[in-house]
């Protein structure tokens, strides 16, 4: 019923005189990247800016101990059981923060180490672990028509939180003094903006994989940080390698038969690289 | 230390204007941390028009005013504003030019995102309105900054930085002016600019001032009252009669002038 609303798409995309759109998964897998890569490309803005890099790969491997949750609570989808733990873990490690008590990368490496060894020990019970891992690397080529509406309706939700609180978020990184004399606390900007990011990266995980998604959400946004000079020329900037990069990396995947998620993270690579070599020429 | 002769005219000569109707009170402001007090029984009243000086040791609770006046900190005593309508609004507009601002070298900011981030609804990554635009202009503009507005805030020197930020303390123009040893990191000659202009300014729009400094010497010629705070109020009064208090003097060693 689901894959009604994607006929259009199907039709559009295999008019193109392209070996790959003749694939349905292929489609499908074009329009996830079309969705997820934006995503993720957004949020890396704020990652970069607010040097939550460890964060959101702490996050990304939570979904270990996610999965082996999910395992053990009989879930016949570890994705809720993902999110859930995901969340846990972005409100301890917000908690560890605010009380000060360790420095927060201490903090994150603690709870991060933890949480892998907790998941990994889980799941390896009985020599069951090569089962879970399509999960390090993803699988993009896997992708349902059912998965890309949820991813659809995902974006949505944050796209529109992520603009709602942008403006706190930027004034509370440039100067938290100002931000709390104009009555703009983004203590809970912060907090929500982690939540977002903690759902989307666990969201996007099983189709871009453990080992390289924090690659995506970083590489787009440090490329752009070479190139503009404002924040929208760093937003669309960002997109826009995101999204290429993305497209890019499915194509290339599909030809060269390797994994989608770490070819994408090649070729954000490629981009990063030759924006150094223009910043290093302006 | 130089300081000016006793008898110097506080304000070149110029007598500040002064509505005489607003006013700013803190009254009975205590403040406590782990048991101790960092604060105590400050009274103070802060004129429109009027520049008031805070200066003190280090520790001497002079951050710990300024957080009690923004509502950050939990205190004791009252802090009451009196508009020139004998209102008493809840939320008089306070404009705030913090201690050690630096931003990133690299950061993709510009000074416009700086104002839209403060002012705007629409985020700052999808573009700038024409209007935060202008709001921005003006405001820059008071501080002579508006050649300034499409330069990364990290490639700021320190002086142009100081008038970027007074710029976005001005924007809206605030009841309070409240500024925290703003000069760390500006040179001399920038120093004197500034004091001028936050001097000019002050009569301009006829908004009171706090200012915390170090800066014994140019306060004593741009300042209208002193307040030497040392966790309670110890003197306050002209610049040139605080400066004479030997308890004054004692703190911060004018010993080379008497």
């Amino acid at each position: 019923m689901i894959e009604s609303v994607f006929a259009p798409w199907h039709a559009a995309v295999s008019a193109l005189p392209f070996e790959w759109a003749r694939y349905g998964f292929m489609r499908l897998a074009l329009l996830a990247v079309l969705l997820v890569s934006p995503l993720l490309g957004a949020l890396g803005t704020v990652v970069v800016a607010n040097r939550m890099a460890f964060f959101s790969e702490a996050i990304g491997h939570a979904a270990f101990t996610g999965i082996a949750l999910g395992v053990l609570l009989g879930l016949t989808d570890p994705l809720w059981s993902m999110i859930g733990f995901a969340l846990l873990l972005t409100l301890a490690v917000t908690w560890f923060r605010r009380r000060g008590g360790l420095s927060s990368d201490t903090a994150i490496g603690l709870v991060m180490a933890f949480t892998v060894s907790l998941g990994i020990v889980i799941l390896s019970r009985g020599g069951d672990f090569a089962r879970y891992t399509n999960f390090l690397i993803g699988d993009m080529l896997a992708i349902t028509g059912r998965d890309v509406a949820v991813l659809a309706v995902l974006g949505l939700v944050v796209f529109a939180l992520f603009f709602f609180f942008f403006n706190r978020l930027l004034l509370a990184t440039l100067s938290p003094a100002i931000a709390r004399s104009r009555a703009k606390r983004a203590g809970a900007a912060e907090l929500a903006f982690a939540c977002l990011l903690a759902v989307v990266v666990t969201c996007a995980l099983p189709w871009i994989g453990i080992l390289v998604i924090n690659a995506l959400l970083i590489l787009p946004a440090a490329a752009a940080r070479n190139l503009a000079r404002n924040t929208a020329q760093f937003f669309a900037w960002t997109v826009a390698v995101s999204v290429l990069a993305g497209i890019a990396g499915l194509i290339v995947s599909f030809y060269a038969s390797t994994a989608t998620g770490a070819t994408i993270v090649l070729i954000a690579m490629g981009f990063y690289l030759l924006t150094l070599v223009r910043r290093a020429a302006s | 230390m130089q300081l000016p002769p006793d008898n110097a005219p506080a304000h070149h000569g110029v007598a500040p204007h002064r509505c005489g109707e607003c006013c700013t009170t803190l009254k009975g402001i205590g403040v406590r941390h782990n048991g101790k007090a960092v604060l105590e029984d400050i009274d103070l009243h802060l004129h429109c028009g009027e520049l008031t000086a805070v200066v003190g040791e280090n520790g001497a609770g002079k951050t710990t005013l300024i957080k009690c006046l923004l509502g950050e900190i939990p205190h004791s005593g009252e802090v009451h504003f009196l508009d020139a309508a004998h209102r008493r609004p809840d939320s008089p507009v306070i404009g705030y030019v913090p201690q050690h601002s630096s931003f990133d070298k690299d950061a993709p900011v510009s000074v416009l995102d700086l104002f839209a981030a403060s002012l705007a609804e629409r985020p700052a990554c999808l573009g700038v309105s024409r209007a935060v635009r202008d709001a921005a202009l003006e405001g820059l503009r008071r501080t002579g900054a508006e050649d300034l507005i499409d330069r990364r805030v990290g490639t700021l020197s320190g002086g142009e930085l100081q008038r970027v930020l007074l710029g976005l303390a001005l924007t809206p123009v605030p009841n309070i002016l409240v500024l925290d040893e703003p000069m760390s990191g500006v040179d001399h000659s920038g120093r004197e600019q500034f004091y001028e202009l936050l001097s000019h300014l002050r009569r301009e729009y006829d908004f009171a001032v706090l200012l915390v400094s170090h800066d014994l010497a140019a306060l004593a010629r741009f300042a209208d009252r002193m307040v030497f705070l040392d966790r309670r109020i110890v003197c306050e009064g002209p610049p040139a009669e605080v400066l004479r208090d030997p308890r004054v003097r004692e703190a911060f060693s004018l010993h080379s002038v008497a």
